[in-house]
């Protein structure tokens, strides 16, 4: 029970000064990935099948390693950024704390594996 | 808070069928919610039945018919009975609208009749609004000046004065945030189209001076960003205004003033 006046309780903590920039990364990032997409998944989807050396080759190429190292860090990015608004939407209290670090965290560790293994392909060549 | 079934005090019972009215050749079935706080019993589904004969075109008569002459009980806002007022507004055969301008004929077999969706029920139809009027109260609804004001009235040309067409209309009668999954998950802190509507119709009127005040008021993650375009908004607007575009208008101020 608390005695909070309507007001009070329709201003809260008041207005967090951000949200936009959130918003428009969203939509930067996915206008981003069309053509990154395209660049990463045709070659990629070309040297599928071709065995292990036809992909170390691929990626020993500065063209394709600087691609997928890019569509890696961007993808990971609007998926952290798209996890966020769904954590927001559905998780409440401490529990969305808590959903929204290890979002964070998981989206990093794996932009930053894929990145890892791109660069070691491409400095290996 | 995000919920997949009803509360235990929400589950909905099977209600009372009140007697048909005598000698009626056409008569329509309602099943309308009913609910009072005081009897302590679950919500249960009543059934009515109306002669049509003797019966007005739209929702609302209808149901003014049932309270004067066969349950007195039911509980309804209602007030001008021409989409004027915004106070009867329900959810009528599944969408949210005003009862007094939804037409019957619009409807296929029974007329289901409930409050607006996940408000807490005052009782029967009517739902408390209070946090919903209070967030609109917090958009500053109202002209914001710094010049001292003029002689005769502030001035607007009659380009800047079409601007406010599509949202002056609106009347309040939350249809549109009670349609909408992000007012219903996060209604605490999201503000809901019709409060955003407002906002916008204050942003764009050329007389106010308080624009990047209001765009810093509405600068959040919840009160503004947890709309998601999914247009349940203006779909279910009773008035035919289209809150999901003044919001996406507002999100484009918001981007330009960063550029």
């Amino acid at each position: 029970m608390s005695f909070l006046t309507d007001r009070a309780r329709a201003h809260g903590l008041g207005s967090a000064k951000e949200g936009t920039h959130h918003w428009w990364s969203q939509r930067m990032t996915a206008i981003a990935l069309v053509p990154l997409g395209l660049l990463f998944i045709v070659p990629f989807a070309q040297a599928l099948g071709d065995g292990h050396e036809a992909a170390l080759a691929l990626y020993g190429h500065p063209f394709h390693a600087i691609v997928a190292g890019l569509f890696i860090l961007v993808a990971f990015n609007h998926l952290r950024l798209g996890l966020q608004v769904v954590i927001e939407d559905y998780v409440h209290g401490g529990a969305r704390t808590v959903a929204l670090i290890l979002n964070m965290l998981f989206c990093a560790l794996f932009a930053f594996g894929g990145l890892f293994a791109v660069a070691r392909i491409a400095f290996a060549a | 808070m995000v919920e997949f079934a009803l509360p235990k005090n929400s589950k909905i019972t099977k209600g009372k069928t009140w007697p048909k009215p005598e000698g009626a050749k056409n008569v329509r079935t309602f099943r309308i919610y009913r609910w009072n706080e005081e009897s302590g019993e679950l919500p249960r589904i009543d059934t009515y039945f109306v002669d049509m004969d003797t019966c007005g075109p739209m929702v609302l008569d209808a149901l003014i018919k049932i309270k004067n002459e066969i349950d007195p009980t039911l509980a309804f806002r209602r007030s001008c009975r021409e989409g004027i007022c915004g106070s009867c507004a329900m959810n009528i055969d599944g969408i949210n609208t005003l009862a007094c301008i939804y037409g019957m004929d619009e409807i296929k077999g029974d007329v289901k009749i409930y409050p607006l969706p996940h408000m807490e029920v005052v009782r029967d139809l009517i739902p408390d609004l209070t946090h919903f009027y209070a967030q609109h109260a917090s958009i500053m609804p109202w002209l914001e000046t710094a010049t001292n004001r003029p002689q005769k009235e502030w001035r607007q040309s009659i380009e800047d004065r079409k601007k406010l067409d599509g949202l002056y209309e609106c009347v309040m009668c939350a249809s549109c945030s009670t349609s909408c999954p992000s007012y219903w998950w996060n209604g605490d802190r999201y503000l809901g189209p019709a409060a955003l509507l407002h906002a916008y119709r204050w942003l764009i009127d050329s007389r106010d001076e308080a624009t990047g005040e209001r765009l810093d008021f509405l600068e959040d993650p919840f009160r503004l960003y947890r709309c998601h375009t999914i247009m349940n908004c203006a779909k279910t607007c009773p008035k035919g205004l289209n809150p999901a575009k003044a919001i996406a208008e507002i999100k484009k101020m918001m981007v330009e003033r960063k550029m």
